[in-house]
């Protein structure tokens, strides 16, 4: 019965994601020789760069798995596995691709008009159209199906009223894919009524209300709907049938490296600090933290390497999100309390000095996007058989 | 467990399923089954998988022996098997024939060293080997200088101090002085190799005892009422459940990749086999205590008696994450090897393969 929870096929990256991996190495080190970004300082980092995710497309590295006729190269989803995990590592600004290249994207092609996918898919790939994803509401956030703004049918289309909130880069996006009520709930399920759309965020009625985060930026919106107007053909899928739609998705968007590397120069930074002959404590710590990182991974390739091979192990993607946010999370208080007794080295101290108190401000919200805790635990006793 | 369907894992499965029902065992006094359990397992060349056929074994790869033992692990039964197929593997590099029965392995503990003398005696004590004095053989590694070599002893020939671990299973120190060993060849193999091979092996072992307690643990939580309901309905047992099966994930991942690496992999040394086995050894560990500590919780009182199986896995959780080095012992060595190497050259470690 549980069997299946626990299998994590121990799958190698091939040879050609190696030399991938050398090639992404040598484009980021140029990136970061150029003065682009800096993975260590976290004042001046902005996550969102259009010039640099052009850069990355021309590489073919956004979309890569996706088909041909859409502008992707068609391979594996372990090289893509490679591409984002050697980003993460060096923390490099992916934001304004991101989740069209892992998510948006790939919904899209699955449940897209033809019309919206030839549109969309191909700006996707050059690396010139960002997305943001639309489903929180004021009242409702982890209980998506609790979601009251409406899609009311109407000539051709229909005229969107409501908001949502904490929708990170709705002020950089073009597109957002939106969960919006197109009829009540039936008595017999309430998830049923929702529908998914691509909507423009140019349309007349739109308002982007910026909410500053505790750090003091400006990462996630409020958006409001005011008889905004989406075409017939922007709808995804099946009208109502919302729910049904993310299944196997749900394993790429919660399996990944990013589910656990969003901290990970912490460490880098800590093994710097305390030097290459660290004492008995600090040697214990690192070993500690590496075998767990090393685990983390090893479980994210599997779930990946499983896909590829067209498996769905959507349980296991939510085991990798869940302990892998919760240990990336953890990080920066772990590194603090390790290197509690470092003297103060004026450089390699201040640096990890600050990228310590970056982390550990940003550190709270990440077991919250993207289905909390508390929603992967639920989701885990269900594939156990508890509810 | 696995998607390796092979004949040597299903015999395996068969033959635990049928000797080793843990109700059955659990309220029996008569331990002629382990007699039996051990006669089954060596007729069908399980307990020699680790070494080839010429010198008397079953021939098998490296990764069938670590199935074998994924499924011993299921059923925690306390018979030297993974000190047999260590014992076999450390023949198989001497190529010294081997023995009938089970076989203890030394040393266990990463201090420990044994020396053999220009008369070929030995000398030097192995303090916890597990089944030490159940075994009518000793394999170790004995340095003659720095020359490794692997000794077949007679259990007999040694002054063994018996003792118990925590699973209150046999276990024993082994004084060697004066001992002349039945069968003594250099070979490739040095005590650190069996010490990362018994790391390896104890983390196959416990990632399958937590999936037989996180099975238990859930069977459990749906039938146990209380409040008028099954406990496994109220959410903090489902979310501490789910924690359970977090740990469980996390030991078959990390214990199934060193299985691997070393099946593929050439030899023991080197940093990427360290993060492997260290790794697995570490965060297995790490799962057995968290994970036995979830399944005690949500068992209630019941889990801790002697009447119910759970105390056959959790106590040999506990006695299987100290064996071959503990967890603080491995991240110690790891954390020591990561510093060495630099913060620029942890990256480029964790993603190696």
């Amino acid at each position: 019965m549980t069997a299946s929870v626990l299998q994590f096929d121990p799958i190698r990256l091939p040879p050609e994601c190696e030399k991938l991996r050398q090639e992404v190495r040598a484009f980021l080190n140029e990136e970061i020789a150029a003065g682009t970004f800096d993975p260590l300082d976290k004042d001046e980092a902005s996550s969102f760069n259009r010039p640099f995710a052009k850069r990355v497309a021309a590489k073919g590295w956004i979309g890569i798995t996706w088909p041909k006729k859409f502008g992707g190269q068609e391979r594996s989803f372990l090289d893509r596995y490679v591409i984002t995990e050697e980003f993460r590592a060096v923390s490099a600004p992916t934001s304004s691709y991101f989740t069209a290249d892992r998510q948006s994207g790939p919904t899209i092609m699955k449940y897209g008009h033809v019309d919206v996918q030839n549109e969309i898919l191909p700006r996707i790939v050059s690396g010139d159209c960002t997305f943001c994803i639309g489903m929180s509401e004021p009242g409702s956030g982890s209980d998506l199906f609790g979601a009251t703004t409406r899609a009311t049918k109407t000539d051709g289309g229909y005229l969107v009223n409501g908001a949502k909130i904490w929708t990170s880069n709705a002020h950089n996006a073009d597109y957002m894919i939106g969960l919006f009520r197109t009829a009540p709930p039936s008595k017999e399920n309430r998830r049923e009524g929702l529908t998914q759309f691509v909507v423009n965020m140019k349309t007349p009625g739109i308002t982007i209300n910026p909410v500053i985060n505790m750090v003091g930026r400006h990462e996630f919106n409020e958006v409001v709907f005011d008889d905004a107007f989406v075409e017939d053909k922007y709808v995804m899928g099946e009208p109502g049938q919302a729910w049904k739609q993310a299944t196997s998705e749900l394993a790429y968007e919660r399996s990944g490296p990013e589910r656990f590397l969003e901290t990970f120069y912490i460490l880098t930074e800590l093994v710097r600090v305390l030097g290459q002959q660290p004492d008995l404590r600090g040697a214990e710590g690192i070993g500690r933290l590496v075998a767990q990182l090393h685990t983390l991974r090893r479980m994210s390739v599997s779930v990946n390497g499983m896909l590829a091979e067209g498996l769905e192990p959507t349980l296991q993607g939510s085991i990798v999100k869940n302990l892998g946010t919760l240990w990336e999370q953890a990080l920066p208080a772990r590194a603090r309390d390790l290197a509690a007794f470092v003297d103060p080295d004026p450089t390699n101290m201040a640096s990890f000095q600050h990228v310590l108190e970056f982390a550990t401000t940003i550190a709270p919200k990440l077991t919250i996007q993207g289905g909390t805790t508390e929603i992967l635990n639920g989701i885990i006793a269900r594939g156990l058989g508890l509810r | 467990m696995t998607d390796r369907d092979t004949i040597i894992v299903d015999t395996a499965q068969r033959i635990f399923r049928d000797r080793c029902d843990p109700q059955t065992l659990n309220s029996t006094k008569d331990e002629s089954w382990k007699q039996t359990l051990w006669n089954s397992l060596e007729e069908s060349g399980l307990t020699l998988t680790w070494v080839s056929d010429e010198i008397g074994g079953a021939g098998a790869d490296i990764l069938d022996g670590f199935d074998v033992l994924h499924v011993a692990g299921n059923y925690a039964v306390p018979v030297p098997l993974a000190e047999t197929l260590l014992a076999g593997w450390l023949l198989e590099k001497a190529r010294i024939t081997c023995p009938s029965g089970p076989m203890a392995v030394a040393p266990q503990r990463a201090k420990d060293r044994i020396e053999l003398d220009a008369d070929g005696r030995l000398s030097g004590t192995a303090r916890q080997i597990p089944f030490a004095g159940e075994t009518d053989h000793i394999v170790a590694v004995a340095y003659r200088g720095e020359a490794a070599h692997v000794v077949l002893v007679s259990a007999a020939d040694c002054r063994i101090e018996p003792g118990l671990t925590i699973a209150l299973d046999p276990q024993g120190t082994v004084d060697f002085a004066g001992v002349t060993p039945k069968a003594c060849e250099q070979a490739a193999v040095s005590a650190d190799d069996l010490h990362l091979m018994g790391a390896a092996a104890r983390a196959v072992m416990i990632a399958g005892a937590l999936e037989t307690a996180l099975d238990i643990t859930v069977q459990y939580a749906q039938e146990r009422k209380a409040f008028g309901r099954n406990i496994g309905g109220f959410q903090a047992v489902q979310h501490n459940l789910s924690r359970l099966a977090c740990e469980a994930a996390a030991a078959a991942a990390a214990s199934r990749s060193a299985a691997d690496a070393i099946a593929n992999g050439d030899g023991l040394a080197g940093d990427e086999m360290l993060l492997e086995i260290a790794g697995a050894k570490i965060r297995c560990g790490e799962a057995a205590g968290q994970g036995a500590a979830i399944a005690h919780q949500a068992h209630g009182a019941i889990g801790f008696t002697q009447e119910h199986v759970l105390h056959r896995f959790t106590q040999r959780l506990w006695a299987w994450r100290d064996e071959f080095g503990s967890e603080s012992a491995w991240a110690v060595r790891l954390g020591e090897t990561v510093a060495r190497n630099g913060a620029d050259a942890v990256w480029p470690l964790v993603a190696s393969r």
